[in-house]
């Protein structure tokens, strides 16, 4: 079975190429970097993706925030959950940790601007 | 009146890049002018990651990449006054501006940058048939209820356009869950990149409908449905294929426009393709002394391309102010279009030194070459598998080839 994707890797957009025998990957084409080949890999085994959201403020308003790694792309909106339960500090800084190692998966959930403007 | 060296409208990531290149290329007395409460632009509503790949070799968020440019501002204690709304540039360099403090004030500039940015095109310039109920917002109007002011706009979505923006607002939408219908698009392609095709709408499911379009908006307080159609070859509605899809909220991500108003005002040739200024090389307008960079000159992919561009801006600005620009050098080439080229930036070159020529093209074309004409003379041909309107392509003129034309202009084509 062959497989058609899109690289997300970075703006180029790849359109990769994978063949299949059941799950297991026989070539990889279409990729232009290292980078391309590792994603085409885990997108037919176990894909995953950066959450990028925004958690509330205590006191009022929001700071936006990310998942510091990529985690199972099924997970996506249970990680969504777990951050809207979150409530952060209006003195956090850039990077401080909202959600610890969030859903097990090793990532964790930090702030990508200051809560103070 | 007061007088600084260089004035930069805009704090945006073309208006710190630029104010960081001036600075470490000796010019210190610098004040950049912000509309908005904090610097940062538009970057700080677009918290999905993506961002400086080129420039700094990781994946960052907006915020985080304007935070980068932030700090280097600071650092170097380059004054800048927020809430600032610039109101005219002279020809003769003098910018009047004000805010709550400081009244309306003038500053006399050595040199100005424009790094205005760009604004969507709104509902208004879009003409779709109906009612003009609440919930139709621009993609960026409801990407900043949603990222900065933590508002949801609607529950029932359709996005008309798949600008960067409107992919990034379906997968933003749905993660809060809103339930995205569909992402009509005029043309049979979008113009947005690959990869938010992919993580934006395949990641959820979300359709994107290709040669459609909204024409109809129903609903009289609310938005309660849009009757969408394909469209022919000429963009004509085909009546037959119209389907009402209900929902609360339209989005439009139908382009962006360079915010040129106080350029125009200023007397500044604008370029008929790109809204922006016609530049040279040095981004320097033609009013010397006055350059453009970043979304105001023409509309960027990427952000690490406007921070590329501003670089070489704020650069040429402080050799200008340090007089090393030999005042009004002669136009020496002049950059032309096929027309399957659209427009190229810059429109000309006034150096002898290497220059990366940035273009769009207006189609998508598969196995062409991209080939660079000195009069009948081929000096670069260059091969691409795939070339389209939403990707912005780039051809290095060499400093031996400046050296070496016969003519006075180039003509860029697609083959």
């Amino acid at each position: 079975m062959k497989r058609e994707l899109t690289c997300i890797v970075c703006p180029k957009g790849c359109q990769l190429t994978v063949e299949l025998e059941g799950k297991e990957i026989i070539s990889i084409s279409g990729h232009t970097c290292k980078r391309g080949e590792d994603y085409a890999r885990t997108e037919c085994t176990a894909p995953m993706r950066t959450v990028t959201t925004t958690a509330a403020i205590i006191g009022g308003g929001v700071v936006p925030v990310k998942t510091d790694r990529v985690i199972p792309k099924e997970l996506m909106f249970e990680c969504m959950k777990e951050i809207n339960k979150a409530r952060v500090s209006p003195d956090a800084k850039l990077g401080d940790v909202v959600v610890e190692n969030v859903l097990g998966t090793g990532a964790n959930v930090v702030t990508t601007r200051n809560a103070k403007i | 009146m007061k007088s600084v060296d260089l004035v930069i409208v805009g704090g945006g990531p073309a208006g710190m890049s630029a104010a960081v290149a001036a600075y470490d290329a000796g010019i210190k007395d610098i004040l950049i002018l912000e509309r908005d409460k904090s610097l940062g632009g538009i970057l700080r509503q677009c918290i999905h990651n993506g961002f400086g790949l080129h420039r700094f070799k990781e994946e960052l968020t907006g915020p985080e990449y304007a935070y980068r440019y932030e700090i280097q501002v600071k650092e170097r204690n380059i004054p800048f006054k927020t809430e600032t709304m610039v109101l005219d540039i002279s020809e003769d360099k003098v910018v009047t501006a004000m805010n709550s403090t400081d009244g309306m004030f003038q500053i006399k500039a050595k040199a100005i940058i424009l790094a205005m940015g760009c604004r969507e095109r709104p509902k208004g310039a879009l003409n779709i048939a109906g009612t003009r109920p609440a919930g139709i917002f621009t993609a960026g109007t409801a990407q900043k209820f949603v990222n900065m002011d933590g508002y949801m706009p609607g529950k029932k979505v359709v996005i008309l356009g798949s600008g960067d923006i409107g992919l990034i607002m379906a997968r933003r939408m749905t993660l809060e869950g809103a339930e995205v219908k569909a992402v009509c698009e005029l043309m049979p392609y979008s113009g947005g990149l690959a990869r938010n095709i992919e993580q934006c709408l395949n990641d959820f499911g979300i359709p994107l409908m290709l040669s459609h379009t909204v024409v109809e908006i129903h609903g009289k307080e609310r938005v309660e449905g849009v009757t969408i159609a394909k469209v022919d070859d000429r963009r004509r509605p085909i009546p037959e294929t119209k389907q009402y899809i209900e929902c609360d909220t339209l989005l439009l991500s139908c382009g962006l426009l360079p915010e040129n108003e106080l350029t125009r005002a200023a007397g500044i040739s604008i370029d008929r393709i790109t809204s922006g200024a016609v530049v040279d090389e040095n981004r320097q307008t033609d009013i010397e002394g006055v350059f453009a960079c970043g979304n105001v000159l023409h509309v960027h992919d990427l952000v690490d391309y406007v921070s590329e561009e501003s670089d070489i801006a704020g650069k040429a600005a402080a050799r200008y102010i340090k007089g090393e620009n030999a005042a009004a050098l002669p136009c020496t080439v002049e950059l032309e279009t096929d027309g399957r080229v659209r427009y190229t930036v810059p429109q000309r070159i006034v150096g002898k030194e290497d220059v990366t020529v940035y273009f769009r093209v207006a189609d998508v074309f598969r196995d062409i070459k991209i080939t660079v004409r000195d009069g009948e003379r081929v000096i670069i041909s260059k091969k691409k598998q795939k070339v389209a309107p939403g990707e912005m392509e780039t051809v290095k003129i060499t400093k031996d080839m400046l050296a070496s034309l016969e003519g006075n202009k180039l003509t860029f084509s697609i083959e």
